[in-house]
């Protein structure tokens, strides 16, 4: 039989798209119960009007991290106290997708554009974080335009970053250039000053909306709101 | 009016709302939960002494806006921005209607504005004319995630939507006010997405885009719109009250607008009755960058926080201002040259 600490380890390779942290840090997960080979998790959001897309994409996610775990034959993941929570459930139930489970409420592409913006933002940002290390060791903008990945002393930021970077598919050889667009593209030494500015306001955008969801979960749910996080 | 250390600032409270959330009011479930949203940012980013029980919360009096904004909130002046919901809410949320009691009885403290839904069409049209004139409004609030009917939402890039603009250009209304909140269609969209108010503010160079809560949670997103679009500015409603719970995010915001921005373009709001305007100007008019991050964001000045609280939105409503707050020349829009959008 799985373990709990075997289904929380699957969901913690979850992430909410938008804010670019695991459900599991986020306590997006409200209850979880295993038995035998079928597996309950319960979701819950910081409010009843958070975006149905992420939502389901979050439901959806968390589904298929439980059933990757060996020995579960079953994974029934639901949404609480959402505006669309009876929507989500039942699509999920029935395995309709997202277009099925909203149908005649999407355009065009499907929710992967959506997934891809949020993972070129979430990129951006761990790029910049990991840059302001180095620029606060001693780095100058030029040098790190010419910096290769080799080069960057090992650490956690440095590691999120190549987690990222390696979901693009982007190359993560230790001769890659450091500093590259979301396609791959070095940028030039003269743009990397200005690179970085706009990187840095995503990740300041990113980490500000994450403070705000945990803020109003906690509220929601009366649980500690964890301090402020140190920029 | 306030004044610390020497110095007096204007107050303008540029997003204000007189609304009507209780149950009786409530039409569905939906606008139990939305009531219950407001109460969460309330009860999340608010000082405990500043929290309010829930059912004040849902419907507060006259007494109580005049008492928070005018009495104790050092409030010269304040900015009724309707949100209708008439799918949440028997009688509306908060419309134009609501608020003009106020407007009609304290005439100087008050600036009404109005509002549109261009999927109301031509009789909207009228509607939007004869309100405008009924009033003399000088600015609409947009709400493009508004539910009507089955729609879900709507965009400023819609073509009825460029035809209530030019009707605004037309009866001189000129400040839009733009709230992105979760639109619900189409779905696998981004919701919060800002772009449509990029087209607008290119289209009609005239009327001025105030993009409310600074387009959070897409603050970079905004910016970039922003910078490049010299009629589109940003209010403060909802990044204001971080300066209490998260002081270092919120000189983060204020940093990058400045930046991005420049101090002209950007708007105190207290969000009334989510948050009050008195605990906001205080700790506004006492904040600093923290040392640490000034070498990335600089400092603030008083001339600056006057800009921010009074002088920027007086601006935009030609307010009068009196002669003893000193009113220093407008910073000329820098000629800075931006770089590609990098993704």
């Amino acid at each position: 039989m799985p373990t709990e600490a075997e289904i929380l380890g699957a969901l913690s390779g979850v992430r909410d798209p938008e804010l670019d942290e695991p459900i599991t840090d986020l306590k997006f997960v409200a209850d979880l119960r295993v038995a035998e080979d079928v597996v309950d998790v319960r979701l819950r959001l910081p409010t009843p009007f958070c975006a149905p897309n992420f939502a389901y994409l979050m439901v959806a996610d968390a589904r298929e991290a439980v059933l990757s775990v060996p020995g579960v034959q079953r994974a029934r993941v639901t949404l609480d106290d959402h505006h669309a929570s009876s929507e989500i459930n039942a699509g999920m139930a029935d395995e309709r997708g997202f277009e099925g489970t909203f149908p005649g409420n999407t355009e065009g592409e499907s929710l992967d554009e959506l997934r891809t913006i949020f993972r070129r933002k979430a990129f951006i940002s761990r790029q910049e974080k990991l840059c302001r290390t180095l620029l606060a060791a001693g780095y100058s903008a030029a040098e790190l335009a010419q910096t290769q990945l080799g080069e960057v002393p090992a650490s956690e930021a440095k590691e999120k970053y190549l987690s990222r970077r390696e979901e693009f598919g982007l190359d993560v050889s230790a001769e890659a250039p450091l500093v590259v667009d979301p396609d791959g593209n070095q940028i030039p030494k003269d743009a990397v000053v200005e690179h970085l500015r706009f990187a840095r306001i995503t990740r300041v955008s990113i980490e500000g909306n994450a403070g705000m969801c945990r803020g109003l979960l906690a509220t929601r749910y009366g649980i500690p709101d964890p301090e402020e996080a140190t920029p | 009016m306030y004044e610390k250390d020497g110095e007096k600032y204007f107050v303008v409270d540029g997003h204000i709302h007189f609304w009507d959330g209780s149950p009786e009011n409530q039409a569905n479930i939906h606008g139990k939960q939305f009531i219950e949203c407001f109460y969460g940012y309330h009860s999340a980013l608010s000082p405990e002494e500043y929290l309010w029980p829930q059912e004040k919360f849902e419907k507060y009096s006259e007494e109580d806006i005049m008492h928070d904004l005018f009495e104790i909130g050092y409030v010269d002046v304040a900015i009724f921005q309707p949100t209708y919901l008439k799918d949440f809410y028997v009688n509306g949320f908060n419309t134009t209607e609501q608020d003009a009691v106020l407007k009609e009885k304290y005439p100087d403290k008050f600036i009404l504005n109005g509002s549109f839904d261009p999927r109301s069409g031509e009789n909207g049209l009228k509607a939007l004319e004869e309100l405008v004139n009924r009033y003399d409004l000088k600015g609409v609030k947009l709400y493009t995630a508004e539910w009507y009917g089955r729609s879900k939402g709507w965009s400023l890039k819609d073509y009825w939507a460029k035809r209530y603009l030019e009707k605004c250009e037309e009866l001189g209304v000129k400040n839009i006010h733009v709230h992105k909140g979760p639109t619900i269609t189409p779905l696998n969209r981004d919701a919060f997405d800002v772009a449509d108010v990029d087209d607008a503010a290119t289209e009609f160079q005239n009327l001025n885009f105030i993009v409310e809560h600074v387009g959070l949670p897409r603050l970079e997103d905004f910016c970039w719109i922003a910078v490049q679009e010299a009629n589109v500015y940003g209010g403060l409603a909802v990044a204001m009250p971080f300066i209490y719970s998260r002081p270092r995010y919120f000189a983060q915001i204020i940093g990058e607008l400045l930046y991005w921005l420049d101090e002209d373009r950007i708007l105190f709001a207290s969000d009334y009755a989510i948050w009050q305007p008195k605990w906001l100007v205080e700790m506004f008019v006492d904040f600093q960058i923290p040392e640490d991050m000034q070498g990335e964001y600089g400092t603030l000045t008083p001339d600056i926080k006057r800009k921010i609280l009074g002088l920027n939105a007086a601006s935009l409503y030609d307010l009068e201002v009196p002669s003893e707050v000193p009113q220093e020349e407008a910073v000329a829009a820098g000629e800075a040259e931006y770089p590609e959008k990098p993704y």
